[in-house]
């Protein structure tokens, strides 16, 4: 009996495992075989040409650039934010505080709200500021989307450090500043996860930019400019009727993950290169 | 009662005092002591250490013995004032530093810090190199000139002996040492600051018997300069390098005295019982 239940189980786990290997492979593969073919020099190096978006001409450098600009700019944004908000609540905050667990669960509640209520109330600020869709509504609409993913798991990453360094630094006779800025130096593999993810749930999102960063065949020149995006382009392409066009979404789609790969890789090899420095 | 005025004997300097007995500690005050008054402290709502008295000799190494529990770390933790960042610990009494009362209005806790080495139960190098674990301290209090800090960054690891072992490899991270070099390295950050006091949690707990030999040794050396108060689980640690040893028990000062006399003559039943093992 006993061992009916193992095989059970040990069943249910391998099939697991190969749904989801399975369901990633069968992506990758459908990406893959319809954007390849599409996926050329000129996707990459050309800005959209003949009419609007249904095009099959030129590239989607514009939303390249877009994208790029929106999630570094919003992840500047964010970790100006986060990184001060972790660190009171860790370290300035005594341990049972009140405060820092209002935060935690603002920030989960935060966390749970859809990327398209992020949208529709970055919408609603800019109508009220008189704003027009561009950049910078993108980059602080996509700011407040990430910003309690990259707050919650930097504080989960945090609250594992012992208190041994703190307790270290502090009997040296350093400020709680001066210790901070030790112990930022221990947490930069977990502040880079935290921005990884981040990037993730940020750059791959269609719906907080719809209304805020616009659509647009032209690479922004400035922060007022509208700004196109690889989701929201991935989206017009999927929509159109023909076959060519909706091809090039999938090639957006693997430039997308490229894109993805490119900023972990920079990320992971900035932060070792930089725990290596000295103060 | 008899005990204290034996061991007060010794000399007016090296006194040492652990039963409530006021009157008689302020004949014994001098400029580089630690003497604490009707010390009591609470960790929500529970009495963790009740009522100490006790004069601490300078330029000597004085061992807190005891039970788990009883309070032996909470009372380390008083003296450099860690108990700051727990705001559930409420603390009562004086505990005078050099003359003055570092739970005073108008104490600088940085000050107080910088005046005790800390050296914990294990080794807790910071993410920097070597050098840099030695140079921290030297830096944020003050001390720019590279000249300067590379001076008391060598001078710190010879002191420990870690020099030689480590002269090549200075630039490298501290993390790569051996749990008994990192616990020397932690020691030379700590002197670095050049704090008059040095305390020891439990600080050759996690290491191999050469490394803690290796600390006792250095202990021992340091005791010329530093006034130094160790807690240690381990009797015949106590036995072999303290000068003065402070028996606690449930948060009391139990008996004090010369390390000889503590060990060879004990006074009290409970510390009769606890040397001769019946509790730990």
């Amino acid at each position: 009996m006993k061992q009916l239940e193992e095989k059970i189980f040990k069943i249910i786990m391998i099939c697991s495992a190969m749904i989801i290997l399975g369901v990633l492979v069968y992506i990758i593969a459908t990406v893959f075989y319809r954007g390849l073919p599409a996926l050329t020099l000129d996707m990459i190096t050309k800005l959209p040409g003949g009419g609007f978006y249904l095009g099959k001409e030129g590239g989607v450098l514009n939303a390249i650039v877009g994208s790029i600009y929106i999630i570094i700019g919003s992840l500047a944004i964010s970790m100006f934010i986060s990184v001060p908000l972790v660190m009171y609540i860790n370290f300035y905050l005594p341990a049972k505080s009140v405060f820092s667990s209002l935060i935690r669960f603002s920030l989960d509640i935060l966390f749970g709200i859809p990327s398209i209520v992020y949208g529709a109330f970055g919408f609603a600020l800019m109508i009220f500021l008189g704003v027009r869709a561009s950049l910078l509504g993108g980059i602080l609409t996509v700011a407040m989307l990430i910003m309690p993913i990259m707050m919650r798991s930097f504080d989960e990453i945090t609250r594992l450090l012992s208190r041994e360094l703190p307790d270290a630094l502090l009997s040296l006779g350093a400020t709680k500043y001066e210790m901070v800025k030790v112990i930022l130096r221990q947490l930069m593999p977990g502040l880079v996860t935290a921005i990884l993810l981040a990037i993730g749930r940020g750059i791959g999102d269609a719906a907080t930019v719809l209304f805020t960063a616009g659509y647009t065949d032209n690479i922004p020149n400035s922060l007022n400019q509208p700004a196109a995006t690889l989701p929201l382009s991935i989206f017009f392409q999927l929509g159109s009727p023909v076959e060519e066009v909706q091809n090039r979404a999938y090639a957006s789609a693997i430039i997308l993950t490229v894109i993805i790969l490119i900023l972990s890789f920079s990320a992971r090899y900035f932060s070792s290169k930089f725990s290596k420095n000295k103060i | 009662m008899i005990s204290t005025n034996q061991f007060l004997a010794k000399s007016d300097h090296n006194s040492f005092i652990g039963m409530n007995e006021p009157i008689i500690l302020k004949k014994l005050v001098t400029n580089q002591s630690i003497r604490i008054e009707n010390l009591d402290v609470y960790i929500e709502n529970q009495h963790i250490l009740k009522d100490m008295n006790l004069t601490i000799p300078e330029k000597s190494i004085t061992c807190i013995i005891g039970p788990s529990g009883c309070g032996k770390s909470t009372f380390l933790k008083t003296l450099n004032r860690m108990h700051d960042e727990s705001p559930e610990v409420k603390i009562s009494g004086k505990v005078f530093v050099d003359d003055e009362n570092i739970y005073g209005p108008h104490v600088n806790v940085i000050d107080t810090r910088k005046k005790m080495g800390l050296l914990a139960q294990r080794p807790c190098p910071l993410p920097m190199s070597i050098f840099e674990n030695v140079a921290y301290g030297p830096r944020i209090h003050g001390i720019k000139k590279r000249k300067a800090v590379n001076q008391t960054v060598i001078q710190y690891l010879q002191y420990v002996g870690l020099w030689d072992e480590v002269r090549d490899r200075v630039r490298t991270s501290a993390t790569r040492l051996s749990i008994g070099q990192q616990q020397r390295l932690c020691l030379a950050r700590g002197l670095a600051i050049e704090p008059e006091y040095i305390l020891g949690d439990e600080a050759t707990s996690a290491l191999d018997p050469l490394s803690t030999k290796k600390i006792e040794e250095l202990f021992v050396k340091l005791k010329e300069k530093y006034t130094i108060i160790l807690v240690t689980h381990t009797l015949r640690q106590a036995k072999r390098i303290a000068d003065h040893i402070i028996f606690m028990y449930l948060g009391k000062i139990i008996e004090a005295g010369p390390t000889e006399e503590f060990f060879n003559n004990p006074k009290k039943q409970l510390t009769r019982d606890y040397l001769s093992g019946s509790f730990s």
